[in-house]
């Protein structure tokens, strides 16, 4: 018998399959969004459901986010698990009165008597180019509503397992794809029995004793590139990799610096008002007293999506995060 | 060859994928409301029907006077009342049969009892102890929708989730003539249309949103021809004249039901009272104008249907009155009852479970409370 080498999945390929696994199992499982059916989604991770499991289990809505999530909404009522697509993170706002007022809400409105189980997929983050519109971190108004979980992958593997939890959730679930690790590869294996870890723990995806880099999605390889490049000046990074927004994993976050005593948040989301002020606070307010240095943020600027051509000024880079490292008075620990 | 001749030869066509999508003249509504009361298709009613639609109008209407009285004791907080439109709300409420959906707006607390909604559970929205006061699923009642319109894409959800799973469930979504103008109201008529979905529309056109009147809401001819833009026939109806509703409304659902899709009804009726309890309408309609629409009154239409034709005596209506006083007593001797509420319930239903955060503030507030009877702080 000979053994066929796995040929590496992509997270776009391991969120179809997260997809498939769960219409599979569950019948109650509806995927639904504009292109989501014969196109495959416009980066094809809905690809080839609609001809698995037909047209009214993987549906082409019309044209209205607010239409999607609104009949999602409607669907969940009568005892299904809707998994909607908002085919990119600028296009969700006119779900928003839905998303905010009724998706989040309905749980606690009735008691309990009416939870909706709805999946919430966003294409989010810059990075590939795209034009206006097309790029935008909104995880901060998702974290700043009561009711909705926030997750977000970083790898091929949790891309699988995160999605698979989310639809298995009794709540809502917003469930941040970040667009440019879509084409990424890793370790994960398809073939391989799957884990699915319960939504809202984060992990150490790189231990280190200097400082901890707590991040998510996008920038979670952008840490562990600077980690790497940290060695030469000698500094140890330990990354944590959030994974779920909301719930925050405040145990996993505060051992690690606690161990280190120095934190730098990173992502792409603007600095004012974005996450990374909320995690700082949690932080600061849990551990000030094994804190070297106060907890520093390595954001976007506080300005609207750049136009592609800048985009890579506005992104946290490996740069901008050592720099933020060096600024954690290095000579305070020698 | 000239130019002219060229230009004699060419023949314009219309584009190579153009066709009309649909016929739009089934679709169109009638010029006028339609009506039953007074008119020679009441002879055809069921009696049996109006003496119930009417005994429903008469509790309804009690219902409304009871529950703005209970505003001006402070035992609600707000009442939109639906004074002078309760045959658009018991009808809603009698077209449909047990197994169906109401999703009612914020003002349709009264089709919600009519189908059946303990009547204080249905003002516990507006008594401001919880956002919903009953089990939607015990009879089939989406909660009371504040924000406008957007209980409609839910209606079509469901009846499309209905339809999937082979049931044959029918969604009746009510709506305001000032929800017409929002967003969720014309996506969820599209969807509903494009997806065959079981699903009647009813708009209750009652003249004003609040202050603002029908005029200033939209240039269409009439709410119901809004229909025909999506594919779906619009239906006119007197919104007071609550066996024409009853029978459109029926008509309408039954079509759902067999597969025909949605319907859009317009009701043309008035709110006699203000918005709520906190509006002054006299400051964007004249004495007049309420004179007049009260004089066109649903309880009085059928009331004059029903004993002309000898359907109805005074000892019928006395009957109907104390039952709608019975009711009212109940009502009033059980909102007058202080509500028991836990506190701790603010974390109950956030998520399935709460999160670590929650249980923080749970127990913040748990200690708080704990103090507070000891009288330590306040």
């Amino acid at each position: 018998m000979t053994t066929v080498a796995v040929k590496p999945a992509t997270m776009a390929q391991a969120l179809t399959r997260a997809m498939r696994d769960a219409m599979a199992a569950d019948p109650a499982v509806h995927v639904l969004g504009e292109d989501v059916g014969t196109l495959g989604g416009v980066f094809r991770v809905t690809d080839g459901l609609a001809k698995e499991f037909g047209e009214d289990r993987c549906t082409d809505t019309p044209l209205a986010e607010a239409g999607i999530l609104g009949t999602a909404v409607g669907m969940a009522m009568y005892g299904l698990r809707p998994v909607v697509e908002m085919q990119f993170d600028a296009f969700a706002y006119p779900a928003f009165e839905q998303l905010l007022s009724h998706v989040a809400k309905m749980r606690n409105r009735t008691r309990g008597a009416m939870p909706l189980p709805i999946t919430i997929r966003v294409p989010y983050g810059g990075g590939i180019g795209g034009v206006e519109h097309h790029s935008d971190s909104s995880e901060a108004y998702y974290m700043a509503t009561p009711g909705l979980h926030v997750v977000t992958p970083a790898t091929v593997a949790d891309a699988y397992g995160l999605l698979r939890a989310a639809i298995a959730s009794d709540d809502p679930v917003v469930f941040l794809e970040p667009k440019r690790l879509y084409w990424s590869k890793d370790s994960w294996n398809p073939e391989q029995p799957q884990h699915v870890d319960p939504i809202g723990r984060a992990v150490v995806r790189r231990s280190g004793r200097s400082a901890t880099l707590i991040t998510y999605g996008p920038s979670v390889p952008v840490c562990l590139e600077a980690a790497e490049a940290a060695r030469a000046e000698g500094w140890d990074l330990e990354v944590v990799d959030l994974r779920s927004l909301v719930p925050f994993d405040d145990e996993t976050v505060c051992a690690s610096v606690r161990r280190t005593g120095r934190a730098v948040v990173v992502h792409e989301s603007t600095g004012f008002g974005g996450p990374g002020g909320e995690i700082a606070s949690r932080v600061t307010e849990r551990c000030f007293h094994h804190l070297e240095a106060p907890v520093l943020r390595v954001a976007g600027f506080d300005i609207p999506y750049p136009p592609p051509m800048l985009e890579r000024h506005h992104l946290p880079g490996v740069d901008r995060i050592l720099d933020a490292v060096a600024r954690l008075q290095w000579e305070a620990e020698s | 060859m000239t130019v002219m001749e060229q230009r004699g030869a060419y023949r314009p066509t219309p584009p190579p994928a153009w066709q009309p999508r649909t016929d739009p003249a089934p679709l169109l509504p009638d010029a006028e409301p339609y009506r039953v009361l007074g008119t020679e298709t009441a002879a055809k009613a069921d009696p049996e029907l109006l003496r119930t639609l009417y005994a429903q109008l008469v509790r309804g209407r009690r219902y409304n006077a009871q529950a703005t009285a209970l505003t001006k004791q402070g035992r609600l907080a707000v009442y939109p009342s639906s004074t002078g439109q309760e045959a658009c709300e018991v009808a809603a409420a009698l077209a449909l049969e047990e197994r169906d959906w109401l999703f009612p707006s914020y003002r349709d607390t009264l089709a919600a009892v009519a189908r059946g909604v303990d009547p204080v559970e249905a003002l516990t929205l507006l008594r401001g102890d919880w956002h919903t006061g009953y089990d939607p699923y015990e009879h089939r009642v989406a909660p009371l929708c504040t924000p406008l319109a957007t209980q409609l894409p839910h209606a079509v959800g469901l009846a499309h989730a209905a339809r999937l799973k082979g049931d044959d469930v029918v969604a009746l979504a009510m709506v305001g003539d000032g929800g017409t103008s929002e967003g969720d109201f014309h996506e969820a008529l599209n969807f509903a249309a494009v997806w065959q979905a079981p699903v009647v529309f009813l708009v209750q056109n009652n003249g004003f949103a609040i202050s603002v009147p029908l005029a200033k809401q939209t240039a269409a001819p009439t709410l119901a021809h809004k229909a025909v833009g999506y594919g779906v026939p619009g239906r006119l109806v007197d919104g007071n004249d609550a066996a024409a509703v009853h029978e459109v409304l029926t008509d309408a659902v039954r079509r759902a039901r067999a597969g025909g899709g949605p319907t859009l009804v317009e009701a043309v009726t008035y709110r006699v009272d203000a918005h709520t309890n906190a509006d002054d309408a006299t400051r964007y309609r004249t004495d007049d104008e309420v004179e007049t629409w009260r004089a066109h009154d649903p309880i009085r239409l059928l009331e004059r249907e029903l004993t002309d034709r000898g359907l109805l005596d005074e000892a019928a209506i006395q009957a109907a009155r104390d039952d709608a006083e019975t009711m009212a007593a109940d009502l009033r001797a059980r909102m007058n009852a202080d509500a028991e509420l836990d506190p701790m319930d603010l974390f109950a239903h956030v998520y399935a479970e709460p999160t670590p955060q929650l249980r923080e503030q749970q127990a913040q507030l748990r200690a708080e409370l704990a103090a507070g009877q000891e009288g330590a702080h306040r």
